[in-house]
């Protein structure tokens, strides 16, 4: 077992495999891939729907589809991956220490490290919601699993709670295979899912979505009988005397996805409060030198597309950093002004080169609106945005000769009037 | 024909069936749900108590004392952690402070040593985290922590190591006497007979009692919710910190956990039934008290909330002996807190003294007291690792990466004593499925080790038995 | 004439869009803020198709993720859903591969994944 690398990479999803090839692409050859799963491919392998790509490739693919092309690119390059490999710590000096039945425990000592580690969802118990605790109640990212890839129906009469993605396209699939979808309930006064899901995975089959609503009691000792549903007031409080009770066998929680960041704690390495990933730098640098991040481990994303081309900034700076080191550093903090939830990237280098796309989220649904980036009073960019809300995520191009212009922090706002 | 029959599966009737193998008796023991450990035993605060809450004299005093001067070696030789972090009764007012005196005198009193009253500055300096508006504390260098389901089921699984019978899903409903034996009885028809019974049933032992004839046992019900945070919070205190008690109880408590997540809880609330279920108020309750208690909290770190029904007695001290109008029949009812921290010490008067004598009983030579613990993986050095990794690759497959827990560690939770048959019995013994992302990543993975190891079709997986199943059938 | 209410899809507007419809065709459409919506609502009263995304159990009892390789109505979804369960494909199969020609007009059922080794 080779217990030295150029380039460590944790996690093959679809965040490490593009880190992958394109650190490979930009010259490194000493390349080694850690996967926990016995596949490469990560949570699309179970993303069976469509809809990938389309910002990337023009086409809509589904999620195996989507993986299987960076696992080609990745075979291609003959580029090394371990998979039912679990990394179970590092180090900020890059010492990897993985398990896997083959090899062991060992630990390997890397010359740069990508963290692609993705995200885990929210629980039940995250969001303290009262009542039993019987069989009946998952994740839908657990419920996608049993559904899609052991073909297992995890119930026959549902309510959802959350109306991210996930969990619309759940509430599609399970209606397809068979099941019930009573409701999908949302505490916020709109869905974080994609109006396209929305469509296609409720309206479609007259499952009725209640906005500002939340689940108050879970009901039933062995399985799930029912749960009770309560709307809620401005500040998320249950409002009695609104609530309506549903019977079902199960429910499915689809209310936000946490980036997976035990290691990179473990490290030392500092994180960021508004996307929970590390802070890093427009390469995708943490604090740590060489040690990189990329995908729903460092922000969660709503399109695979800007994971991909994430971690290709980091596959293309790990490369550098192992062919060249670090230079000189002219840092910059980059904050979320008004209307703003967090910016990333975090920290701005001045002395890289190349324009900086900021990603970002606002606060709130806004329509005919501006957003932009300013320092020093000086407004370094901006673009007027006819809609812009929680659920998607926005960007703004920092052209590259404007770095030098920033001077203290760059602040990311959003303006309600239009701008000029 | 056993010599005792335990009705109850938890920390007690764990501890008695433990402690009867050390002598030459056959012995069994009725668990009325799928697994042991289905009770208060597996959703309490996991407390090892220094004793000096109860009245000189009770029952829960003296065994509270004696349970916390065994526990550290009791819990060692069962493979079990136990910490020995020391607590602080908290004061927040000149009247709570009069209380910690008069609380520390009873301690004394009933033998807890090393107790010391502190002042609100050398408190900041023990727990930075406290509130401002504490002013002092009475510290007890002898409390401790303990997991109290990781005792529970290596009490029972090492007494079955050395000769004791588990019966799961044996809900006692028929008791009968036949010449110097009962026989004892459950819903589906199977029966045991026994010489003596031992009522270890929690909150059902009145009703347990009453179908041996005595129906003077008076049992009620306490539910307390709690929160637990990521064990990434651990270390946010680093002592169990009680409130001052008050007439109402002792109140919520924060405190790590010996696994090391932090708790918060419990809520105190009567109950007719056994149900466990938390309540938006109860929660509620929890996380404004625990605020209270400290600055800071962080509350966005909860991984899940539970709730446990504590027993108590019509005495409100723990009802231990032989019943006055059923001979044969021995009880410990009503054990609440600090019952865990007494089990031990109840196991060691009930078995050493009552039962040995009515029984005539004989050491067991044979009797090895000792249990490897459930997990274990990721405490190894990685040269063990590696060792074990050879001997059975099994154990180089990470199944919950929460808590690091691999496929051989639950494998072997499956097929050693007491045998784990459903997914929420492989959690408490190896902890897959209690970490941050509550199993929903590995839950599929412990269903399919369970379907494998068990013998049956995956959708006969269940969460805690019959009733429980994990999925409603095949799609396709 | 009728009057169809829709959501678009085609942005975050999400424009509440209603559409008159007389013989199968849109003759009005409102609500909509770009041309885009107007179009979205013209093709959704005429004939809905939707394409399918599911999964098959192979002969071996593994799963494998296919799709029609063409929109199929979306009033006869359910009707393709028990055509695509009855399909149980043996030995190893491929991402691209048709397992079932035909499965609705003018679509066939794709894999999207290989099988697992």
């Amino acid at each position: 077992m080779k217990t030295e690398n150029a380039i460590v990479i944790i996690g093959g999803g679809p965040a490490g495999l593009a880190a992958a090839v394109q650190a490979y692409d930009s010259g490194a050859r000493d390349i080694l891939i850690l996967e926990r799963e016995p596949r490469l491919g990560g949570i699309l392998n179970q993303c069976i729907h469509n809809g990938f790509g389309l910002t990337r490739f023009k086409e809509s693919l589904t999620g195996p589809e989507y993986a299987r092309r960076f696992e080609r690119a990745v075979r291609e390059r003959n580029i090394r991956a371990m998979t039912d490999t679990t990394v179970l710590s590092l180090t900020r000096d890059r010492q990897v220490t993985a398990v896997n039945a083959a090899e062991g425990a060992f630990t390997v000592r890397a010359g740069a490290v990508i963290l692609a580690m993705g995200c885990r969802e929210r629980s039940r118990g995250a969001l303290n919601v009262p009542g039993t605790r019987p069989a009946g109640i998952y994740s839908a990212g657990t419920a996608q699993k049993y559904v899609n890839l052991k073909g297992y129906l995890p119930g026959k009469e549902v309510v959802i709670l959350g109306s991210g993605d996930i969990g619309l396209i759940m509430a599609r699939r399970m209606t397809l295979e068979g099941a019930k979808v009573r409701a999908v309930c949302e505490i916020m006064p709109y869905s974080s899912g994609l109006k396209r899901n929305i469509v296609q995975c409720l309206d479609d089959f007259g499952i009725p979505l209640y906005l500002n609503h939340t689940i108050t009691k879970i009901e039933g000792e062995k399985r799930v009988t029912g749960v009770v549903v309560s709307e809620v007031d401005g500040n998320k409080r249950p409002i009695p005397g609104t609530e309506m009770h549903f019977d079902c066998d199960t429910v499915l929680f689809s209310v936000g996805l946490i980036p997976e960041n035990e290691l990179t704690k473990s490290a030392g390495i500092p994180l960021c409060a508004g996307t929970r990933g590390a802070a890093v730098y427009q390469n995708r640098e943490t604090e740590a030198p060489g040690i990189f991040a990329c995908g729903n481990v460092l922000q969660v994303h709503d399109l695979v597309d800007f994971v991909s081309e994430e971690a290709e900034i980091a596959g293309r700076a790990a490369a550098e950093f192992v062919s060249g080191g670090a230079g000189e550093r002219d840092a910059a903090d980059c904050v979320n002004g008004k209307n703003v939830s967090y910016v990333l990237p975090q920290k701005i280098d001045k002395n890289l080169r190349g324009d900086v796309k900021l990603f970002f989220r606002v606060t709130g649904t806004f329509r005919n609106c501006t957003v932009l980036a300013e320092s020093g009073g000086k407004i370094l960019a901006g673009r007027k945005r006819r809609i812009a809300v929680p659920g998607e995520m926005e960007t703004l191009l920092l052209p590259a000769e404007k770095l030098k212009e920033i001077e203290g922090e760059l602040v990311v706002r959003l303006e309600e009037e239009s701008w000029k | 024909m056993f010599d005792v029959i335990v009705i109850g599966g938890g920390v007690i009737g764990g501890a008695i069936l433990r402690e009867l193998t050390k002598y030459k008796c056959e012995v069994c023991l009725l668990e009325k749900e799928n697994d042991v450990c289905m009770g208060q035993s597996k959703a309490n605060s996991g407390i090892v108590h220094a004793g000096f809450d109860a009245a000189e004299g009770t029952n829960k005093a003296r065994f509270n004392v004696r349970g916390n001067a065994l526990m550290p070696a009791y819990a060692a030789q069962l493979g079990v952690k136990y910490k020995n972090i020391g607590s602080l009764v908290v004061a927040f007012s000149d009247g709570d402070l009069g209380t910690l005196v008069r609380l520390k005198e009873r301690g004394e009193k009933n033998g807890v040593p090393g107790l010391e009253l502190v002042d609100r500055k050398r408190l900041r300096e023990l727990e930075p985290n406290i509130s401002e508006e504490a002013v002092g504390a009475l510290f007890a260098p002898t409390g401790g922590i303990v997991c109290p389901y990781g005792l529970t089921i290596a009490e029972i699984g090492n007494a079955m190591d050395n000769g004791a019978r588990l019966y799961c899903n044996f809900e006692v409903t028929t008791v009968r006497r036949e010449k110097d034996s009962f026989v004892v009885g459950s819903a589906d028809g199977r029966e045991v007979r026994g010489r003596v019974a031992v009522n270890c049933a929690g909150l059902g032992a009145g009703k347990v009692s009453a179908l041996f004839g005595d129906d003077g046992l008076r049992i009620g019900g306490r539910r307390g919710e709690y929160l637990l945070l990521d064990r990434a919070d651990g270390d946010f205190v680093s002592h169990t910190l009680f409130f001052t008690p008050t007439r109402k109880g002792k109140g919520v408590l924060v405190s790590p956990t010996a696994d090391g997540n932090l708790l918060l809880g419990p809520t105190a609330e009567e109950v007719e039934d056994g149900g466990t279920q938390t309540t938006q108020e109860g929660i509620a309750s929890v996380i404004a008290k625990a605020a209270e208690m400290c600055r800071g909290i962080p509350f966005r770190d909860v991984i899940t909330s539970f709730a446990g029904v504590r027993a108590y007695s019509q005495t409100h001290d723990f009802i231990i002996g032989e019943s006055e109008r059923t001979e044969g029949l021995f009880q410990c009812a009503g054990i609440e807190s600090p019952g865990l921290t007494s089990a031990p010490a109840i196991a060691e008067y009930l078995v050493g003294t009552l039962l040995r004598k009515k029984l005539k009983l004989e050491k067991n030579p044979l009797f090895d007291g000792t249990r490897k613990p459930d997990h274990f993986f990721k405490d190894l050095s990685v040269a063990e690792q590696n060792a074990l990794i050879r001997e059975d690759p099994a154990y180089g497959k990470i199944v919950c990466r929460c808590e690091q827990i691999t496929e051989g560690e639950i494998v072997r939770a499956i097929r050693r004593n007491p045998p784990a048959r459903d997914a929420d019995a492989v959690k408490r013994r190896t902890r897959a499925g209690m970490g941050r992302c509550q199993g929903g990543f590995c839950q599929s993975h412990v269903a399919e080790l369970l379907s494998r190891e068990l013998g049956i079709p995956f959708d006969e997986v269940t969460k805690s038995g019959a009733g429980s199943e994990l999925l409603k059938g095949v799609s396709k | 004439m009728e009057i169809k209410h829709l959501t678009c899809i085609e942005c975050p507007m999400g424009c509440a869009l209603e559409a008159g419809v007389e013989d199968g065709r849109a003759v009005y459409v409102k609500g909509n803020s770009c041309p885009r919506g107007k179009m979205y609502a013209e093709n959704e009263v005429v004939c809905p198709m939707r394409v399918i995304t599911s999964s098959v159990r192979a002969a071996d009892g593994r799963m494998i993720s296919v799709k029609t390789s063409a929109p199929v109505k979306k009033s006869e979804m359910l009707e393709v859903m028990k055509k695509i369960n009855a399909v149980h494909p043996e030995g190893r199969v491929r991402l691209g591969d048709v397992l079932a020609a035909g499965i609705a007009d003018g679509a066939d059922l794709v894999a999207t994944d290989d099988s697992p080794l």
